[in-house]
């Protein structure tokens, strides 16, 4: 390899080792047709997961698809407002943009009841000692002039006091528990 | 049995130190340092390769889109074969195992691979949390992710609090023992990680991975090739899988993709008993508790048995029957995109008798194991002092 001569100008002068060049980029967002469903109805405080034609799965929120098989889903079916922590994480680590989550706060699986898969939402009004695989929760909204199509619709979910679902049945075990008693009957 | 096809071989094998900042090379110096070390093993020049495959964690990590386009020259490879691979977490392990295929299909017969990831450069942690549109903002860096996985593994499995803390600590003593390693803390003791603070509760600050910089590189030939060199590494299988992450039913502690990709290497390696088949095991664990989650998904106990060998120290090097990162696994260096390739490199330098004050005396077979994105993406090999059988 042949010597790099540096030019007089520059000798004696400190090396340049990094240089930060910010870079900003804009970008429109198409949600597509079953998240634009899924929106729309969301500003209307309701919540809607897709059926997978192949058995029945509930998807929420919706996809479109169904992830085990490649298929469309294009049925539509409206889920309650309470569900259950399939499992959960007390985070100590502030999360930029977030300005208004203290610590520690509970990220949580929330299964809404007839669902079969969970979706992470924030779990508010629980001491992070009590939180708890199993424990019901239902949504608390934003006030109904601030609701829009938007996901940040529900600030967060809170326990509404009914008994824990059992942990052999709670969150992505719900699924094969219930496939295992229906194999019995 | 087999890989099927030719059979191949590591000849040679080159790392980088790791470290948190590696200010004194570019990225084209850091992957140049890895593989003219790893050409010197072998005893090979830059001309002497027929392809160059590299890998590394998403462009948008370090936010230099295609950087194999730039680093060709670096790699020696302007005008020859070049392939990127991409899968998360494990690409290091894939890129190696599509280093290999291009040998078992007969295509080249001396392939360089390397696979790097400059973290000082980049800030993996939030471009692991991208603020995704319709979204909530929630989740807060793979750490989030996985906290959930492991609480459900504890509750599970029936394991005592501590055995993550015993992970850590072991895999920190190992790191003493490599003088590669990005942490080298002789004074940590097991009460310090017991009381570091938690982040992601159940997972504590030392029962994480640190943010490296670094890169790892190997040169795999053909059979015809590799009997000219001292001590190769002969590769005896190799397998990848893949799942979503997030479908009705999935085995979050336990995933399908695993457990298949584990039985289809074993199938391959000719191995009816890992535990006592496979002497030196490299496999991937950013957060502690994945060692006992993984040692039951690849079949070396029965499942909830994991923290149990974790507990009996089955997996220290010092007079464990299985030992478990002797370099000091991911807990210890954690240049992501390279993260898996060490693993494999590093397995093969325990059957080359190549691993210094790490080595496991006199290991024969050795596991390499990688997995990415949500506990989704996996990528497996066994490597041996000998050259396969079938």
């Amino acid at each position: 390899m042949s010597e790099i001569i540096i030019p007089e100008i520059l000798q004696g002068k400190e090396p340049v080792q990094s240089v930060r060049t910010p870079i900003r980029m804009e970008y429109t967002f198409t949600p597509g047709v079953a998240a634009q469903a899924y929106l729309r109805e969301f500003g209307k405080k309701k919540i809607l997961a897709n059926v997978s034609p192949v058995d029945g799965a509930i998807l929420v929120p919706p996809r479109g698809a169904d992830p085990r098989h490649g298929v469309l889903c294009e049925e539509f079916v409206e889920l309650p407002h309470q569900g259950h922590v399939g499992s959960f994480c007390i985070t100590n680590v502030p999360i930029p943009g977030r300005k208004d989550l203290d610590l520690p706060y509970i990220s949580a699986w929330i299964f809404l009841d007839g669902a079969d898969i969970g979706f992470l939402n924030l779990v508010s009004e629980c001491p992070p000692e009590d939180c708890r695989i199993g424990m019901r929760v239902e949504a608390v909204w934003k006030p109904d002039d601030e609701i829009g199509m938007t996901a940040e619709n529900i600030l967060y979910w809170r326990p509404n006091g009914e008994p824990d679902i059992p942990f052999d049945q709670a969150g992505v075990r719900g699924w094969r528990y219930r496939a295992s008693e229906n194999s019995d009957a | 049995m087999g890989t099927g096809g030719e059979t191949a071989a590591v000849v040679g094998i080159g790392m980088t130190e790791f470290s948190a900042t590696r200010g004194d090379v570019s990225m084209p110096g850091l992957v140049r340092e890895a593989a003219q070390r790893a050409l010197e093993d072998a005893q090979m020049d830059w001309e002497d390769i027929d392809a160059v495959v590299m890998g590394k964690a998403p462009d948008f990590f370090e936010g230099v889109m295609m950087p194999e386009i730039f680093l060709s020259e670096a790699l020696g490879c302007v005008g020859k074969p070049m392939l990127r691979v991409h899968t998360a977490g494990s690409v290091g392990g894939s890129t190696a195992l599509v280093a290999a295929s291009l040998i078992h299909s007969g295509v080249h017969q001396k392939v360089l691979t390397v696979a790097w990831e400059k973290q000082s450069e980049s800030n993996a942690m939030w471009a692991l949390s991208l603020k995704q549109p319709f979204q909530v903002s929630i989740n807060a860096g793979a750490g989030g992710y996985f906290s959930p996985i492991i609480r459900q593994y504890m509750i599970e499995s029936d394991a005592p609090d501590l055995i993550g803390c015993m992970v850590a600590y072991k895999d920190r003593q190992h790191a003493l023992l490599n003088p590669y390693a990005h942490l080298h803390q002789p004074d940590l003791t097991f009460d310090q990680v017991v009381e570091s603070p938690m982040l992601w509760e159940p997972i504590r600050y030392s029962e994480t991975c640190p943010s490296s910089d670094g890169a790892a590189a190997m040169v795999i030939v053909h059979e015809s090739v590799a009997e000219k060199s001292a001590n190769p590494a002969w590769i005896h299988a190799g397998a990848m899988r893949s799942e979503a992450n997030n479908f009705p039913g999935r085995d979050e502690v336990n995933p399908q993709a695993s457990r298949e990709c584990a039985a289809d290497l074993w199938k391959q390696a000719g191995i009816s008993n890992p535990r006592e088949e496979i002497d030196a095991v490299e496999m991937y664990v950013p957060f502690s508790w994945y060692e006992p989650m993984w040692l039951e998904s690849l079949g070396f106990c029965e499942r909830g048995d994991g923290w149990k060998m974790v507990e009996s120290g089955a997996t220290h090097l010092e007079g464990g029957d299985l030992p478990v990162n002797c370099s000091g696994g991911v807990l210890s260096s954690n240049p992501i995109g390279a993260s898996g390739m060490i693993r494999f490199a590093e397995a093969a330098l325990q059957v080359r008798g190549m691993a210094g004050q790490h080595q496991v005396a006199g290991a024969k077979k050795a596991l390499g194991h990688a997995y990415g994105g949500g506990a989704q993406y996996f990528a497996m090999w066994v490597v041996g002092a000998d050259k396969p059988t079938s």
